[in-house]
Formats: C-alpha cells, sequence, structure tokens
C-alpha cells in the first residue's frame, strides 16, 4: 500500500517538474529576447529602411523588413484564403467520404512537409517560369507552407456545425451553395477567422520558406517581382553580422516579430469572441 | 433555374480547387525528382548516400556526413522532449487543477506560435554559452558550445508544444467511465493513468510523437544556428554536424555557379520529403491498425 502511495507522489513530482520546467522556458525565451532586445529598439528603427553602413553598424531601421513581412504575409494569407475556403466547403458538403479522406491525407502530409523544402520547390517553379527571387515568390513558397494549416484548421471548425441546422436549410429548399455560404459559413466565422489568423502567424514567423524565394533587400518593394526583406530574415543576417550594434538590432527585430505574432493571437481570441455573437448555440 | 446554374459553376470550382490541393504533394515530389535526376544519372545512389567527402568543385557529393547529422539531432530532440512531454499532458490532462490548467494552456500555445529564428537567437543567447562553459567542460570536454548538442535541446523545445497540445487532447479525449472503472477496482490514480489512460490514448500519443518528430526532422533555422555546421560525422554530442536541411539553406546561393550542385541541394530536400512521407503514411497505417484493435 505505502509503495503505491510512494509511486503515485513520485510521479506527480515527476509531472509536475516537468511542467514546470516547460513554463520555465518558455518564460525564460520571451524573457531574454525582450530583455536583450527591448534597449537596442527606437523609432528610428521602426520608421527607416537601412542607410549606408548600416550593416556596419550605422543610421537607419529595419522598415523594409517589418513592410516586407506584412507584405509576404498578407499575400500569402489572401491566397491561401482564396483556395482554403473553396476547399473545406467543398470536403464539407460536397465530397464523397473517400474523396473527403484522400484530399485530408493528403493535406496532412503537405502538413508536415518542412518549409525549407517548400522553399526548394518555390525555387524549382519560379526557375521554370525564369523568375528572381521576388515578393511573388516568397508568396507562393509561403502560401504552400500555410495553406494545408489554414485548410484543416477549417475543415475541423466546419465539422462543428450541427446536423439539424444544415437539415434545416436543406429542408427549406437550399442548394448545397447557399448551406455552405448562407449557413456554414457564418455559424463557422469565428473558427475561420482563428484559422486564418493562426495560418498568417505561420506565414509570417517562417523564414527557410522564403529564404531563396523572396530573396533580401534595404529597400520596400513596389511590385510583386521586386526582392523583398522580411523580420525572420533580418533577425538571422544581422546576427550573422560581427558587429555587436549589428547584434543588438537583430534581437529589437526579434521583439518587433514577436510582438506582431503576439498581437495576431491576441486578436484572435478578441475577434472570435465578438464573432461568436452570431452564432447560434 | 439561376440558382442551380451558380451551384452548378460553384461546385465545379470548388472542386477543381480541392483536385488542386490534393495534388500539391505529388507535384512537390515529382518537381523535386525531375530535378534531382541529373546527379542520380551520374553518381551511383551508395556513393551519395554513405560517402562522407562532400565537395561540390570536385563533383563529389556524398551526403554521409548530413544524414547522419539529422538523424542525431532529431534523435537527441525526441529523446529530450518525450519524457517531459509525456509527463506535462499527462498533468495537465488527468492532474492539474482547471485553473493551472487555464493558465498553462495558452502559454503552451503561445509557444508554438514563436518563429523559429527566436528559437535560434534564443539558443546562440542561452544554450550555447551554457554549453561551452559548463556543460561540455563537465563531462571533460571543451567545445565551442555550437554543437548537436545545443542542437537536441533547441529542437526539443521547439516540438514541445505540438506533442504537448495534441497528446493532452488524446488524453482528455479518453473516456471518463473507464478511468472509473478502474479507480473504483482501488488502483492509484497513476496506476490508473498508467494501465488504462495511456493504453487507450496509445495511437494518440503515437500521432503526436509522429509530428513532432517531422517538425524537428524538417526544422531549418533554429537548428542551422546553433548547430555548428562542419561536414564532418561528429563523434559526441559536443561536436559540430551539419544536418541536410541546413546544408540547403546555407548553400542556395552558390548553387547555380557549380555545376550539379543544385541538382544535389535539390535531391537532399526529396531525401527530407520522402522521408516525411513514409512516417506520415506509417503513423497514418499504424493508426488504423491500433484503432482498429482498441474498438
Amino acid at each position: 500500500m505505502d509503495r503505491r502511495k510512494i509511486e503515485e507522489d513520485f510521479f506527480k513530482g515527476l509531472m509536475i517538474l516537468s511542467t514546470a520546467i516547460i513554463v520555465g522556458i518558455l518564460f525564460a525565451i520571451v524573457a531574454v529576447v525582450v530583455l536583450k532586445g527591448a534597449p537596442a529598439l527606437s523609432l528610428s528603427m521602426l520608421t527607416q529602411t537601412p542607410k549606408g553602413g548600416y550593416y556596419l553598424g550605422k543610421g537607419g531601421g529595419i522598415l523594409n523588413a517589418i513592410i516586407g513581412s506584412l507584405y509576404l504575409a498578407f499575400g500569402a494569407t489572401a491566397l491561401s484564403l482564396i483556395i482554403a475556403l473553396p476547399v473545406a466547403f467543398y470536403l464539407r458538403e460536397y465530397a464523397s467520404e473517400r474523396f473527403a479522406n484522400f484530399v485530408r491525407l493528403s493535406l496532412d502530409i503537405l502538413w508536415g512537409v518542412p518549409s525549407i523544402v517548400y522553399g526548394a520547390f518555390g525555387f524549382i517553379i519560379m526557375l521554370y517560369f525564369g523568375l528572381r527571387a521576388c515578393l511573388l515568390g516568397g508568396i507562393i513558397a509561403l502560401t504552400l507552407l500555410i495553406l494545408p494549416i489554414m485548410t484543416r484548421a477549417m475543415d475541423e471548425v466546419m465539422r462543428m456545425v450541427a446536423f439539424e441546422l444544415r437539415e434545416a436549410s436543406y429542408g427549406l429548399g437550399s442548394t448545397k451553395l447557399e448551406v455552405v455560404s448562407k449557413v456554414i459559413s457564418r455559424q463557422t466565422l469565428p473558427g475561420m477567422l482563428t484559422a486564418v489568423l493562426l495560418a498568417f502567424g505561420r506565414g509570417i514567423g517562417d523564414a527557410a520558406s522564403i529564404l531563396f524565394t523572396a530573396g533580401y533587400t534595404d529597400y520596400i518593394p513596389h511590385s510583386l517581382f521586386d526582392p523583398v526583406a522580411s523580420l525572420p530574415l533580418a533577425v538571422f543576417f544581422q546576427l550573422g553580422t560581427p558587429f555587436p550594434e549589428v547584434q543588438e538590432r537583430a534581437y529589437a527585430s526579434a521583439v518587433v516579430l514577436l510582438v506582431i505574432i503576439l498581437l495576431t493571437s491576441v486578436s484572435s481570441r478578441l475577434l472570435t469572441k465578438r464573432w461568436s455573437r452570431f452564432v447560434i448555440k | 433555374m439561376d440558382r442551380k446554374l451558380k451551384e452548378a459553376i460553384a461546385s465545379k470550382l470548388m472542386l477543381l480547387a480541392t483536385v488542386f490541393s490534393s495534388l500539391l504533394i505529388f507535384a512537390v515530389v515529382i518537381g523535386l525528382i525531375q530535378k534531382s535526376r541529373p546527379i542520380l544519372a551520374t553518381h551511383s545512389l551508395s556513393e551519395l548516400l554513405l560517402s562522407s567527402s562532400w565537395f561540390p568543385l570536385r563533383g563529389e557529393f556524398g551526403f554521409y556526413p548530413f544524414i547522419i547529422g539529422t538523424i542525431w539531432v532529431t534523435v537527441l530532440a525526441m529523446l529530450f522532449s518525450l519524457p517531459l512531454c509525456l509527463l506535462t499532458s499527462i498533468y495537465l490532462a488527468e492532474y492539474a487543477p482547471a485553473k493551472i490548467r487555464a493558465f498553462i494552456k495558452p502559454l503552451i500555445d503561445l509557444l508554438a506560435g514563436i518563429p523559429s529564428v527566436v528559437y535560434g537567437l534564443w539558443g546562440i543567447l542561452i544554450v550555447v554559452p551554457l554549453i561551452k562553459d559548463y556543460v561540455a567542460p563537465f563531462f571533460g570536454y571543451s567545445a565551442t558550445g555550437y554543437c548537436l548538442l545545443a542542437g537536441g535541446i533547441v529542437l526539443a523545445i521547439m516540438v514541445f508544444p505540438i506533442i504537448i497540445a495534441v497528446s493532452e487532447e488524446v488524453f482528455r479525449a479518453v473516456p471518463h467511465e473507464i478511468r472509473e472503472v478502474s479507480l473504483a477496482l482501488g488502483a492509484t490514480k497513476w496506476q490508473t493513468v498508467k494501465h488504462v489512460a495511456l493504453r487507450a490514448a496509445l495511437p494518440g500519443v503515437i500521432a503526436a510523437i509522429v509530428l513532432g518528430f517531422s517538425r524537428a526532422f524538417g526544422e531549418t533555422m533554429a537548428v542551422m544556428m546553433v548547430v555548428g555546421n562542419v561536414a564532418r560525422v561528429p563523434s559526441s554530442v559536443f561536436e559540430p554536424a551539419y544536418p541536410l536541411t541546413a546544408l540547403i539553406a546555407n548553400n542556395y546561393g552558390e548553387m547555380m555557379s557549380v555545376p550539379l550542385y543544385d541538382s544535389a541541394l535539390l535531391l537532399s530536400a526529396l531525401i527530407l520529403l520522402l522521408v516525411i512521407l513514409f512516417f506520415s503514411i506509417a503513423a497514418r497505417i499504424v493508426l488504423l491498425r491500433i484503432e482498429r484493435r482498441v474498438m
């Protein structure tokens, strides 16, 4: 009897310890990056593009990377949305069970594909069309990365819609299109939003897929065919320089990136709550 | 009629999008195979996979050190993260008071959202110096800190949220009744977890592990920043390694100027992809088998 009690306490202690370690590491990551980066953060960092000698420690900022990352992430999110929404609708309302399962399996596999592989594949596509590293290339590679995430998240959300609600709608003589566009889409709006923001957050933080497809530049792109800078790569490249002043800017860029991602996740929570008002429980 | 027409057009468009997205995986595989052909035509597969001499300028492409590097960091990461993740997810699902759960769950979701360069940055600031100054000397090694162990630790942290989020869900999905039966028979809570919950949750836990494995296996930026990137087969965890992902990311700049180099790099992307494919499909089959047996 006693031995069982000891075993119980031992494992419970071990569980609490490992939970504490994991939570502690999370705080350590955020704290270290913020403490290192915040002092290097300044208004000129956020509002200027790099000036001459920036990478030797002279003036300028990372506006090119901030704008670039937003362009890339918004572009990829929009493009994914155009594809993911119809796919999720189709899987839910039209597809046969077998076909739907096949599509889900292939999306799940895509989900697990490393982002560097998407980078390489995006690069092949660009070679084929004779494109050089540019905003469009980056958007395509990122779209490949976040499309499965967004689609599967939407698919899961749609599963939650009550059967009766759809039946009622069909009973009134709706076509399938009307059911998905007027009933299911409204009913799942909060969940859809979460799916979109989840994909956006993944997209803006990814570096490996845009490494060779988007390039890097000190300027803000004017067209889809200009190369574009991005925050993750700003962190990476500035960290690689031997100058402490520039490395500090890498820390600051990481803080900016973290703040954007935090804002995305917080606004996802808040908006979900607000939009849930329109959902029939 | 107008509604019917709309319906017909919309359903065709949706079908098109669905077919497109389900064929993407095939497009990626075929594209990479096409581009790897030139190097597969001039070098034998055994030479590519088992040779350690990596001299692109001389036309020698031995992937062995890179493959070993990838395997080692992934294995280390899974060794570190599995016990911690399992214990934490069991705690969250079975033991933790609702308040603590409500506090920790969002934190773990947050951990999942942190970009890999930030993990890499943290690795450089904390893990690398820690290994250099304390861990390696403790074991009698001298190291720069940029090594397999650093890569393994950073990767382990990166896969925490994935494994925990999925396996916690799985534990919570285990029906309450079967736990209560075990408790009523006089089992302690831990015995119930060990013999009943863990068993029922096994398929899901395997799925969680495979997900974590895929993430660790294909992670690029964070690993590349801390693992040292030396193309040699490492003989201890305090030595640098050079995973396949880092190889691709580090050399894309030169790949168009050296003959066959681009083909070699895209072949390594293909290897990564095929391994991930193999594990995803194998996990799916195992899951189906186990589910059939349990139900």
